[in-house]
């Protein structure tokens, strides 16, 4: 496929990671925010050929994994109201809030729809006015502007059985949350490709200017990662600090515009709830009050959970922060496992937790 | 997070506002895809799609710069000990 | 059931006018001989099943019996490119034909769901009769239960196939050795997307097909011309190409190693896994397998493949090897190997 099978070429690949060790003096720590990117560092092997060189942190940039226990269980408690239907995206419904997943709650009578698209679930609440359709709505600043444009659909449609639990998360405080930890050791961060493809990266000056740290905008293929740890290396050794794009196929310079006016005609910042990181200023979009009506927190006030408990054993946002290995945390491997995850690096296959996991089954020691 | 994949414009569909979608070919496959935030895309060219809608165009000319360099960085290499598997 | 029925169901004429499967037809009485006799055993050729006895006779067979038996839910009944009763054929000929045997007897055991239109039990009827004509198997025994709304999906099927031994070899894990060469019949993730398109409503043009066909006639000539060079076979079904090998690495002791960048997949399926986020391993076939065969017989092994199969394109995707640590390897990109996880709980879409 264009613009993906020349990103995984092999011998470039070898040829970047032989100049990153020719490059590196000394060990460096960088912090892969995006998910995405973990899984392409994983799958690929990038990790493994980097040992000794240079330490990746694979940040808490899953928003799937960092939706809060709350918000889960408020979407598990809709599945189960009568005539109402959760929609989500298929990685959302696996994962567990204090009690049961959308996935279990569904075989004990849950609905669930998994949607592709948030405007779909638009689409199934248009053709099924009798249900009321709730979108479990997850994601990035990447995401915000889709279901964003569901917002807008089912307004102009004028629905009144669609509504969605906004559970969208906002990268920038993370980082900045990450770097005001005590003992925190990131140097660096390969920032996210498809956020900044909505954002621009100009956004993040401030934070390079006063963290001292410098931000290199990366995509997701094997030598797109490769290109911007080498950047990051780059740069460490000269000592600049600065924001850099090696994604520039995909990302420019003031991001989507078009799209950032949608996630503000719909959306406000607020505090939110990050599982394993507490409350982070500014982390999250919740609807405007003129879009109240699609605002399922409000619609169905009564439902919000009240005892959700979060889970006070997970050292989460230490793993996260690269402060503790994941062996490092009590629940490792006892009361947190794949199986039945407490936070957020155990909850997707390449969370930090769950990849040490697996590894560790057949006992090999990564870094 | 935030899987993208870049697709081509093969036809659009409707060039409104809020509705406008286009189909968009994937490899062999193709899907219609909400363009409202990429309402400039023409035919033929990429967008990267994530969650049914196009994010961003692909800066093509920034492709080929990149993949420029990567072509040159493997002529330097070639003829060098180092054996690529 | 028998004390609950409704005044409607006592009336024969409204109940034989009915156009959907009702209680009544899995009562016992006229209406189910009926329903078995109008829309389910002709299509199976006269003296096939045999309807007046408790049993088929299936007389003597030349060779060592082999028996399987599976179910077959799957939800829709109908996708691109098959339907539950191609599926129920091919599924139940595939295990008889990946074992070494040659398929010759189906049963056909039909649960269905009260409220399920005729016309849908006439097409898969249709289709299970045509599928196993095609194969060459004769369905020689039936049942019919019907289960009240909510209860099944529909419907669901359970075939138990007989087959016999032709060559003395037994197809197992055991056999496998390290060095040996791990081969793939053909493109893989078809079945699995085209049921996950169909169920899920992901509008995709061409909609993915699922790959469902029968495997024993090109079993049978591996067999025949590999002999005891052919280790061992099986169908990738659920869990796709990646539950194959961790069984056969769990099997055998050995590690199962391969290379990713040989893996055969169309374009459309490969579109449609990049943009759900799926890993073609994990995605369920209907009608490709994997074979261990000896290094040597590789060539001979993917020409016979590339003679019988439609769509084409076997491939060597990679070798046994002596088990370290991880029982199945990848190589992708930079070429390190990393263990292959085991399927995942759910295929579905992701966005992250």
């Amino acid at each position: 496929m264009k613009y993906l099978d020349e990103y995984r070429d092999r011998k470039t690949s070898r040829l970047l990671v032989e100049q990153i060790r020719r490059l590196a003096t000394r060990p460096w720590v960088l912090m892969d925010v995006c998910g995405g990117q973990t899984h392409s560092l994983v799958r690929y092997g990038i990790e493994q050929e980097l040992t000794g060189t240079v330490e990746m942190i694979h940040g808490p940039g899953c928003p799937v994994c960092v939706t809060s226990t709350e918000l889960i269980d408020f979407a598990v408690a809709l599945s189960q109201r009568p005539q109402t239907i959760v929609a989500s995206f298929g990685d959302m419904i696996r994962v567990s809030g204090s009690g049961n997943s959308l996935l279990q709650a569904r075989s004990r009578g849950g609905k669930l729809k998994i949607v592709y698209s948030p405007v779909d679930a638009v689409e199934l609440a248009r053709k099924n006015p009798e249900l009321e359709v709730v979108f479990f709505a997850v994601g990035f600043e990447t995401t915000a502007p889709a279901t964003a444009l569901a917002v807008f659909h089912a307004d102009a449609l004028g629905l009144s059985n669609f509504s969605l639990v906004a559970a969208h998360v906002r990268v920038l405080p993370a980082m900045e949350t990450i770097m005001e930890m005590p003992d925190n050791r990131v140097q660096g961060f390969l920032a996210a490709g498809h956020v900044c493809s909505i954002t621009g990266y100009e956004i993040y000056k401030p934070f390079v200017a006063k963290y001292q740290v410098p931000v290199v905008v990366t995509g997701f293929e094997p030598i797109d990662l490769l290109e911007g740890i080498l950047r990051s290396v780059t740069m460490l050794e000269d000592s600049q600090v600065v924001v850099e794009n090696c994604y520039g196929r995909g990302v420019q310079r003031m991001g989507n515009l078009f799209a950032q006016s949608l996630i503000d005609r719909v959306y406000e910042t607020e505090d939110r709830d990050w599982r394993g990181f507490g409350k982070i200023a500014g982390g999250g979009y919740r609807l405007r009050s003129q879009y109240a009506g699609f605002d399922a927190c409000k619609k169905f006030t009564g439902m919000f959970p009240q005892d959700s408990i979060a889970a006070t054993e997970c050292r989460g946002a230490d793993v996260m922060s690269g402060r503790i290995r994941p062996k490092q945390c009590p629940a490792f491997g006892t009361t947190c496992t794949p199986e039945s995850p407490l936070g957020a690096p155990m909850v997707s296959s390449e969370g930090a937790c769950a990849a040490y996991h697996r590894f560790d089954s057949f006992a090999i020691e990564i870094r | 997070m935030c899987l993208g994949i870049p697709g081509q414009v093969v036809r659009w569909i409707n060039r409104d506002a809020t509705f406008a979608k286009a189909e968009v070919q994937f490899a062999g496959v193709c899907r219609e895809v909400h363009m409202a935030c990429v309402p400039e895309a023409e035919i033929g060219q990429y967008v990267i799609v994530h969650a049914g809608i196009a994010i961003c165009l692909v800066d093509e000319d920034e492709a080929a710069k990149t993949l420029a360099v990567y072509k040159l960085l493997e002529s330097f290499a070639e003829g060098s000990d180092e054996v690529p598997r | 059931m028998k004390t609950s029925m409704t005044p409607a169901m006592n009336c024969p004429a409204s109940v034989s006018q009915s156009d959907t499967v009702m209680l009544a037809h899995g009562e016992g009485g006229r209406l189910m001989r009926r329903l078995i006799l109008e829309r389910i055993a002709w299509r199976f050729g006269a003296g096939d099943v045999q309807f007046h006895s408790d049993a088929a006779c299936l007389g003597k067979l030349a060779g060592d019996v082999a028996l399987t038996t599976d179910s077959y839910v799957v939800s829709p009944l109908f996708f691109p490119g098959g339907d539950i009763g191609t599926l129920a054929v091919h599924g139940t000929v595939n295990d008889l034909a990946m074992s070494g045997a040659r398929p010759l007897f189906l049963t056909l055991s039909l649960i269905l769901e009260e409220g399920l239109p005729l016309a849908m039990l006439d097409q898969v009827i249709e289709s299970v009769a045509a599928t196993a004509k095609a194969c060459g198997v004769k369905i020689v025994a039936g049942d019919t239960k019907v289960v009240p709304h909510g209860a099944a999906d529909g419907m669901f099927i359970n075939t138990t196939g007989v087959g016999v031994y032709e060559f003395h070899q037994r197809m197992s894990a055991a056999n496998i050795h390290p060095g040996d060469s791990l081969i793939i019949s053909g493109p893989i993730a078809r079945h699995g997307l085209a049921v996950l398109a169909a169920r899920e409503s992901i509008a995709l043009s061409p909609s993915p097909r699922s790959d469902s066909a029968p495997l024993h006639r090109v079993a049978a000539e591996l067999l025949e011309t590999l002999g005891a060079d052919l280790r061992t076979m099986r169908d990738a079904t659920r869990g796709g190409v990646a539950a194959v090998l961790h069984e056969w690495a769990e099997e055998s002791g050995h590690a199962m190693w391969v290379d990713g960048n040989c893996l055969p997949i169309l374009p459309e399926s490969r579109g449609v896994c990049e943009l759900l986020g799926l890993d073609p391993l994990f995605v369920a076939n209907e009608g490709t397998f994997v074979a261990a065969v000896a290094p040597h017989h590789v060539n001979q092994a993917l020409a016979i493949l590339q003679s019988h199969l439609t769509i084409g394109c076997p491939a060597s995707i990679g070798c046994v090897r002596h088990r370290e640590l991880s029982p199945v390897l990848i190589s992708r990109g930079l070429g390190a190997d990393q263990p292959l996880d085991e399927p995942p709980v759910a295929m579905l879409p992701r966005i992250c």
